[in-house]
């Protein structure tokens, strides 16, 4: 029997199902290339915002004791216009572009600058947990993201995420609201929001203060979301949050999951990660007697 | 709990070196950091004020290590300015560390690019032959020569060479020039730098001309240290990860070394 890594996330058709989550070393093409040749099915580039960004100061990011990152990167980016110059030249790389904005505008104007790129997708950060007036604070209002997925949606055909995360309103509102606008995939979930304090300087570490968790600690918390969302609507899914192991990404496609995305796992594992993923699912597909993905997902749902 | 590397270990200052006007070298107490390779670095959290990676530099005492810091912006100037008795967060050791070869060796440092040059030189054994060539702009910007002297007491041959730009001390002109001057007269098994990017350039450049084993350590803005933030990327390498240290050869075929670092925003900027 022929076994297939290839996945459907709606209209997304990838090789591979695993791949770089947004923020992750996401700022040179020759990057994005390596890291497509090491396993990675596509890669999701960094919340590009209309103008550039440079961020908070450092510390940004480092682990937690105990397991886990938590980052305040301060979404910085080289900005939607300098950033499509860098990706104009791919051919071979899926890349899914991130954007980041408080308006709909903000998002119309950058869809207009990467017409003459080659996009897989668009994914809009509806849940960074640590800038303000945009990401948690724009995905917290589902009004504000029904207009935000309509504009996008009449700007461009190309299929469009929605990455949402945990902030103060329910998250399967925003989800809801972006289906109900024809969004045409949701990602869950984004970093959780969070704190590190040093007791021996009694001072908070980051210098934004509040910043983000991933890694192992919120793959729990993910998987609950990827359950409830498939559960609830009828939506692809992409699964992010704490993945790190083949294992993980399994009991992601079980709980719902067309594809998932990784990112603190390149820092505890290295670019590896992605091969090696990609190898323990397909052992385990032959164990299991599964040809592709599709045969896998949801399966946890099963009454 | 046990250490975990990447997140700020807290260490004090227990000693500052004033090593010129603008430099300073600041000793603390850490077995792990003591132990690093040459080439590794740490990030260095400066309590609010910035974190920044430094290249770990060596402590005559056991169990001790230290970062030699020139004030130039916000943060480093923030570390420069750190007094015995304050506290820094570490994280770290990160990135790799010079391929060791025997025999006669040049290892060649630009302002605190020296610093891996003298963690370098713990590892030399006594019967290589060892270069030291310390570049500087001027007098006043010359460090490590006495340290480099009696780090290689023991070593029947070794020199250790100073040039200035202006001729102040030592040679006069560029280092880059010396090099060139010293490889034209010796062949050497192993030729290692650290420096500004375009000092570490002309040198690997010259090296490889030659066919000489040549490595570099780089510098990039870094923000993590562990390969996830992508600050600190070079073509298709993570400075941070992949490096700090990097073949001559593997260089010569990267289209920014040397030309261009990225900014804060992550965008293209020319040296």
């Amino acid at each position: 029997m022929e076994l297939s890594l290839a996945t459907s996330i709606g209209q997304i058709h990838l090789d591979r199902p695993v791949m770089l989550a947004s923020g992750i070393l996401g700022i040179s093409l020759d990057v994005f290339k390596r890291l497509y040749l090491s396993g990675a099915g596509a890669v999701v580039t960094k919340s590009l915002s209309t103008e550039p960004w440079e961020g908070y100061p450092n510390p940004t990011i480092f682990s937690v004791k105990g397991g886990g990152w938590i980052n305040a990167i301060g979404l910085s980016n080289p900005g939607a216009p300098n950033f499509a110059k860098i990706i104009e030249p791919n051919k071979d790389v899926p890349i899914i572009v991130s954007m980041v904005g408080s308006i709909p505008q903000d998002f119309e104007t950058m869809i207009k600058q990467f017409e003459h790129c080659q996009v897989t997708a668009y994914e809009l950060n509806l849940s960074c947990p640590h800038v303000a007036k945009v990401g948690l604070e724009v995905g917290d209002d589902p009004e504000l993201v029904k207009k935000i997925v309509s504009t996008v949606k009449n700007s461009t055909h190309i299929p469009v995420i929605a990455k949402v995360g945990l902030g103060t309103s329910n998250y399967l509102d925003t989800v809801g609201a972006a289906i109900d606008s024809g969004i045409d995939a949701i990602t869950a979930i984004n970093t959780v929001r969070a704190m590190a304090i040093d007791a021996e300087t009694q001072r908070p570490i980051l210098s934004n203060r509040y910043g983000g968790l991933s890694g192992t600690p919120i793959k729990p918390i993910a998987l609950r979301c990827v359950y409830e969302i498939s559960s609830k609507y009828d939506v692809p899914i992409i699964g992010c949050g704490g993945i790190s192991t083949w294992e993980d990404a399994i009991e992601f496609f079980l709980a719902g999951a067309s594809a998932i995305q990784l990112g603190s796992a390149i820092g505890d594992n290295w670019i590896s990660v992605f091969h090696e993923i990609n190898k323990g699912i397909l052992q385990y597909m032959k164990r299991k007697n599964y040809s592709n993905i599709k045969e896998m997902i949801g399966l946890a749902k099963r009454s | 709990m046990q250490r975990d590397h990447n997140h700020p270990t807290i260490v004090t200052i227990e000693k500052v070196i004033d090593e010129t006007p603008t430099v300073r070298t600041l000793i603390f107490s850490d077995e792990i950091m003591s132990e690093a390779l040459p080439g590794q670095f740490a990030m260095v959290w400066i309590p609010g004020i910035n974190e920044l990676p430094m290249s770990i530099m060596i402590s005559k005492e056991p169990g001790k290590a230290a970062f030699t810091v020139r004030k130039h912006g916000p943060a480093s100037t923030g570390l420069f300015n750190m007094k015995v008795g304050e506290q820094i967060g570490i994280r770290g050791p990160y990135g790799n560390s010079f391929d060791l070869k025997e025999g006669k060796l040049l290892l060649v440092g630009g302002g605190t690019g020296l610093v891996p040059m003298m963690r370098l030189l713990t590892f030399v054994k006594p019967r290589d032959d060892v270069t030291v060539l310390i570049g500087a702009k001027t007098k006043d910007e010359v460090f490590f020569e006495d340290l480099a002297k009696s780090l290689l007491e023991e070593h029947h041959r070794h020199h250790v060479i100073v040039s200035t730009d202006d001729g102040s001390y030592g040679e006069k002109g560029f280092v880059t020039d010396m090099v060139e001057k010293l490889l034209s007269e010796t062949k050497f098994d192993g030729v290692y730098t650290c420096g500004p990017e375009i000092m570490m350039y002309k040198i690997v450049q010259s090296a490889n001309s030659r066919r000489l084993f040549v490595q570099a350590s780089l510098e990039r803005m870094m923000k993590c240290g562990v390969g996830i933030c992508g600050s600190c990327c070079v073509g298709t390498d993570l400075v941070c990860r992949d490096g700090t240290v990097f073949d001559g050869l593997h260089l010569s075929k990267n289209k920014e070394f040397g030309f261009f670092h990225r900014n804060k925003a992550g965008i293209l900027e020319h040296y």
